[in-house]
């Protein structure tokens, strides 16, 4: 199952402070975007709108042609209640940066807990397929233990699979290694490569650069609330055209 | 002179000989000595003293008026307890909802039931028939359907139980809050994320985190509500530290009266405190990376350990 995300001239502000100016972005079904800009430009909050979970003041989000949060009557845009969006982020998968893993649950249960709460499947259905989604993500021997008994690179790998219980036709990751000891790093982005061999419709924010020109089929350069530059990994990292582009690489790279 | 002086050479001597002596703490010693003369003073005045009078403190201590004003005393505590924390979350969820209106409600609510002390407060229900002598279920402002008499309505032990229950509430409403707030947001934005419907959100993923906060204050509060239920003894009811009043009056032996109340309340309080022991063990589950044993378990190692030696 994959998902073709529209965004049109999404603008957002927190108080007095735009933080996105307008973004425009299609991502095609199937593909892998990677997201890259320096902290504060707008990645999260772009990432965020998509499942609604922050409020555009301006613009539409599309998948699969289905307007997110809101309905459209006339040239209104009226926002859907609460359980239409709850119903609509079911669709989409969302990955954080600091895991937000349900500590007092299981591994076991923090991935079965979705399916059973949107009714998608019963509790011993719900649970075994978590136990295969556990072995997907490689941690098939930890499903008994609670979060904090985990480590960071295996809590993320189990908040992975807690987003792919509701099999997902889109998969939003917002720097999904960041909060990760440098030799735990690997074990998430094989995950994450898995997934975008699986053709999974993947957005991914991060600064890991190897894994943009490896696996992204799309590069995004976002600063300042504005989408920069786009393309091919080869094109937007190897020969970047902008000069913020430039700065940036050059700081992240050496 | 030379700044750097020369170590004092260490003469070498093999690591196996040299024997680790602990500090002494004598402070510690005489401290817990005078402590021990202390406690076997006053050991030996309870067991001495012919004004505890011990024959009729065991007199009393299972007779059947003290026994049926303990059932009273527990029948407010729990009512009282259950009442109160309905409330209690009801007030937490309108002071945080979005409505300025429910906030402030529920703010007022707090602040004027925080503000009157629970005697008086007492006072005021067991009087309500002079406000109303009666109560009418219908439309606010309209005709009324249903009349009911207040004193009917609301006797003695009514009042006694809507006022603890509303001072509870107020207590309940503050600790259940404070529950809720410690609670991280990102748990909420996970939940949300993966569709969670709302009344699930708050029943399998706030508030089991939330309890954790708010068992401890909670318990406090229960062991609070025991003791206060003697001041109800202003309206009459037969509860324990009223009753211990009545057969002191009548045969003017007030200590050892007091006593079996003491007790009662002593023993109770004990209940409730092992009951919170392992409640919160049951809520710290994923919190802690290993529980602590419970006394029983570390007994049984205790005497393991001391069978193999």
């Amino acid at each position: 199952m994959t998902a073709m995300v529209e965004i049109r001239d999404v603008h957002k502000s927190f108080g007095a402070h735009e933080v996105l100016h307008g973004v425009d972005l299609t991502v095609p079904g199937g593909s892998v975007t990677v997201v890259l800009g320096p902290s504060g430009s707008g990645k999260s909050t772009l990432l965020r709108a998509i499942n609604h979970l922050e409020k555009v003041d301006r613009g539409t989000i599309t998948v699969d042609g289905e307007l997110i949060g809101y309905r459209r009557v006339g040239d209104r845009l009226n926002e859907l209640g609460e359980r239409h969006i709850l119903r609509q982020r079911a669709r989409i998968g969302f990955v954080f940066q600091s895991f937000n893993l349900f500590p007092h649950l299981t591994a076991l249960d923090n991935v079965a807990e979705a399916p059973v709460a949107t009714g998608r499947r019963g509790r011993a259905d719900a649970r075994a397929y978590a136990r295969t989604l556990l072995g997907r993500v490689g941690l098939a021997d930890r499903a008994d233990a609670y979060p904090r008994q985990l480590s960071g690179g295996q809590q993320q790998r189990v908040a992975i699979a807690r987003a792919l219980a509701l099999d997902p036709a889109l998969i939003l990751f917002d720097e999904p290694t960041s909060a990760l000891d440098p030799e735990l790093v690997g074990e998430v982005l094989d995950v994450l490569r898995a997934l975008a061999a699986a053709g999974t419709t993947m957005i991914v924010v991060t600064h890991e650069i190897g894994f943009a020109r490896e696996v992204a089929d799309t590069v995004v350069f976002l600063d300042a609330g504005r989408i920069v530059e786009q393309g091919p990994p080869e094109q937007v990292l190897d020969h970047p055209r902008h000069e913020r582009t430039k700065a940036f690489l050059s700081k992240v790279l050496t | 002179m030379s700044l750097v002086s020369t170590p004092t050479p260490i003469t070498p001597t093999p690591p196996a000989t040299l024997t680790v002596v602990p500090a002494r703490h004598p402070g510690r010693w005489i401290a817990s000595a005078v402590v021990l003369v202390l406690a076997a003073q006053f050991a030996h005045g309870l067991a001495t003293n012919p004004g505890w009078d011990w024959p009729t403190f065991t007199g009393y201590f299972f007779e059947r008026s003290v026994l049926r004003a303990l059932a009273v005393t527990l029948e407010l505590t729990l009512a009282g307890a259950v009442l109160g924390f309905l409330g209690g979350v009801l007030l937490a969820a309108m002071r945080m909802s979005r409505s300025p209106i429910l906030q402030a409600l529920s703010w007022t609510y707090v602040w004027v039931f925080r503000s009157v002390p629970l005697i008086v407060q007492l006072l005021f229900w067991a009087n309500l028939g002079y406000l109303y002598d009666t109560l009418q279920i219908g439309v606010p402002f309209g005709p009324g359907f249903h009349e009911l008499s207040t004193a009917r309505l609301v006797g003695p032990f009514g009042a006694a139980l809507l006022g603890l229950a509303l001072h509870e509430a107020a207590y309940a409403g503050e600790i259940v809050r404070a529950g809720l707030l410690s609670v991280d947001q990102g748990q909420l934005e996970a939940a949300a994320a993966l569709g969670i419907p709302r009344p699930r959100q708050f029943r399998r993923i706030v508030l089991p985190q939330a309890m954790r906060a708010i068992l401890p204050s909670a318990a406090n509060e229960l062991i609070n509500l025991l003791k206060s239920t003697s001041v109800v003894y202003v309206l009459a009811i037969g509860e324990l530290f009223y009753q211990v009043q009545v057969v002191y009056g009548r045969n003017g032996r007030v200590v050892p009266l007091l006593m079996v109340a003491t007790v009662w309340y002593v023993l109770l309080t004990a209940l409730l405190s092992i009951l919170q022991f392992y409640v919160e063990r049951r809520f710290a589950r994923g919190a802690l990376r290993t529980l602590p044993p419970t006394p029983v378990q570390r007994l049984r190692t205790a005497l393991s350990r001391g069978a193999a030696r």
